[in-house]
């Protein structure tokens, strides 16, 4: 019923000021302004899709293998004051997204913790716009964009494409990767608690170390909770939305830029509800299409095992 | 196994899983690096909302405070209360909403638990599958039409537009529900051959049976009350309205240069507080919800 609303507002002109039923129907347009007509509407989408996929494929891997080692850590039978580490690791989960977020501006700062540590020269890390495979490149002296580069491709040259996440936008990935992974790490504890020790111990006596019984024994047996968490980190990571808001509202130059923010701001800023509505309606189409995928992608490797 | 059956002492020494010394050392190390990352932030936190201004412009990092800067102080504290923050205000609205959202969301989803275990109803299957739908659709998603709702009910800036959409909760229903199913049909029967009615039956044999789902999802509930963002961010737009996330997300921005982090921060620590307490009181119950939901 929610979803039927968001789908018929789709297809209207509606400000959000107004009541909608007052609004005209307008088929298709909003669809069209996202997808097809060039225009700064279109280009703000592929802004937003490009800056939340280097988010999704960075964030979702390394929480679920941060998670999957800081269980295997915890785990451990001789280890005194299991509870307690657990208990810490678990912490973050229950503070506020706004919270956390403004925290991690103040370790983030020009003069702040992070800088201090990091013996690199100081970043303004929550200010800067420019790409983090960008910076890479700069290394090796590519500073522009090369000649086969340049090509623009749905709003964006491939350069701007190629980008990677921007180093506001990596801050915030390492806020995401930190918060979530000791909630994911509750799930593989369950998981590794429901291993029968007699299978390792079996692997264990005909010699195996313990790297290859945790990689051929431990973790194919994890695999429902692999596949838990990646879904609950796809599902979860192409919605990003408190964090940006708090952070930086998609700046440094719409670098943080997020479909879930650009909906939101589409629908109670600019107002244009209906335009946020099919921005809306793609961003679910697109999280149900990534679920599937890798519904499939661990579906294989399951016949393969 | 193998080994096993030669006593305790040579049982321990050859544990095949024992890790060797250097593990146990690497382990050691490994989580205490882990643990000071997860609470380093939490400390700076708290000790910069006792640093003054100047003191935070000129040591932002610092663990320590600066004597000559004026730190420690209270100046963050006395910052909650001004024209902009209104931290109590704040407070109290966010108390209001979550103790009437978690209340709501307990209830109904009981109920409506109670009714997918028990009673086949026709549609059962479809409505069931609603509910799981639901449960997938990204809240943003959701935001435009519970916009559209408040909007045409009148309840945009209003307590009830803060707290009757977060009492539905696909979640709760799917928790109540697996729940509901494993407790003996027996328990009912005998409380109908004593010709109890189906409602007192659930009032006074299913619910105390269901204490432990029913806690569960009260704490989980409370949490994610507390913390919702995103509801309460198109649910109103007035300062005053605002619960205590709002208030502090909007606060950014609105003061150029003169950002008072101290406060910032004072009021970020206060308002985990409640959450923390909660939270160590009841940490059994954090995961067995998870162990529900990974069952589901």
């Amino acid at each position: 019923m929610p979803i039927l609303l968001t789908l018929w507002v789709s297809f209207r002109d509606w400000t959000g000021i107004g009541s909608p039923f007052d609004s005209e129907f307008t088929g298709i347009d909003n669809y069209r302004e996202l997808l097809v007509d060039p225009g700064i509407r279109r280009k703000d989408f592929a802004i937003s899709i490009r800056n939340t996929f280097y988010y999704v494929i960075i964030v979702v891997p390394a929480q679920t293998v941060l998670a999957m080692f800081l269980a295997f850590l915890v785990n451990q039978r001789f280890l005194r004051g299991r509870g307690a580490f657990r208990t810490l690791l678990y912490f973050p989960s229950v503070t506020s997204s706004i919270a956390i977020t403004l925290i991690w501006l103040v370790l983030f700062f020009p003069s702040g913790i992070v800088n201090r540590v990091l013996p690199i020269d100081t970043i303004n890390w929550f200010d800067e716009p420019n790409g983090v495979i960008h910076n890479v490149a700069g290394v090796f002296g590519v500073d522009s964009a090369p000649s086969w580069a340049r090509q623009e491709v749905f709003e964006l040259s491939m350069w701007e494409w190629l980008s990677g996440p921007s180093v506001a936008m990596f801050a915030i990935m390492l806020l995401a990767i930190w918060t979530t992974s000791g909630t994911m790490m509750l799930i593989f504890l369950g998981g590794l608690q429901n291993i029968n020790p007699e299978i390792e111990e079996a692997a264990a006596v005909d010699g195996a170390s313990w790297w290859k019984r945790f990689r051929y024994v431990v973790v194919p047996l994890l695999r429902p909770q692999v596949y838990l968490t990646v879904t609950l980190g796809v599902i979860g990571t192409w919605q990003v939305f408190d964090q940006v808001y708090a952070a930086n509202q998609g700046g440094p130059q719409k670098t943080t830029l997020t479909p879930a923010f650009l909906v939101y701001s589409q629908a109670f800023k600019n107002s244009k509800a209906g335009l946020a509505a099919a921005t809306a309606t793609i961003l679910f189409v697109i999280i149900l299409t990534f679920t599937w995928i890798q519904r499939r992608v661990t579906g294989r490797s399951d016949e393969a095992a | 196994m193998i080994g096993r059956t030669g006593g305790d002492r040579s049982a321990k020494r050859s544990d095949p899983l024992a890790p060797s010394k250097a593990m146990r050392r690497f382990i050691y190390i490994a989580l205490i690096v882990v643990g000071s990352f997860y609470v380093l932030p939490f400390v700076l936190a708290v000790v910069t909302s006792f640093k003054s201004l100047p003191d935070f412009a000129a040591h932002a990092s610092s663990l320590g405070f600066d004597r000559s800067q004026g730190s420690p102080t209270l100046d963050g504290l006395r910052g909650l209360d001004s024209d902009r923050i209104l931290f109590a205000r704040w407070t109290f609205n966010s108390v209001v909403v979550t103790v009437c959202v978690v209340g709501g969301r307990v209830m109904l989803s009981a109920l409506a638990g109670y009714s997918l275990a028990r009673i086949k109803f026709p549609g059962y299957r479809l409505v069931f599958g609603v509910i799981l739908a639901v449960m997938m659709v990204p809240a943003i998603v959701l935001a435009i039409p519970r916009f559209i709702l408040l909007k045409e009910l009148g309840l945009i800036n209003t307590y009830a537009g803060l707290i009757l959409p977060l009492m539905f909760d696909a979640f709760g229903i799917f928790l109540m529900k697996q729940f509901m199913e494993q407790i003996p049909i027996e328990l009912e029967e005998a409380a109908a051959i004593d010709g109890a009615s189906r409602f007192r039956t659930f009032t006074k044999v299913i619910l105390p049976v269901a204490r432990p789902a029913v806690i569960t999802l009260a704490i989980l509930s409370t949490v994610g009350a507390w913390n919702e963002f995103l509801h309460p961010l198109i649910a109103v737009n007035r300062n005053e309205l605002r619960t205590l996330p709002v208030g502090l997300a909007q606060l950014r921005g609105q003061f150029g240069s003169s950002t008072p982090w101290h406060t910032i921060m004072m009021a970020s620590v206060l308002m985990t507080i409640p959450m923390a307490i909660i939270y160590f009181v009841f940490q059994r119950h954090f995961k067995e919800g998870m162990a529900g939901a990974v069952k589901g």
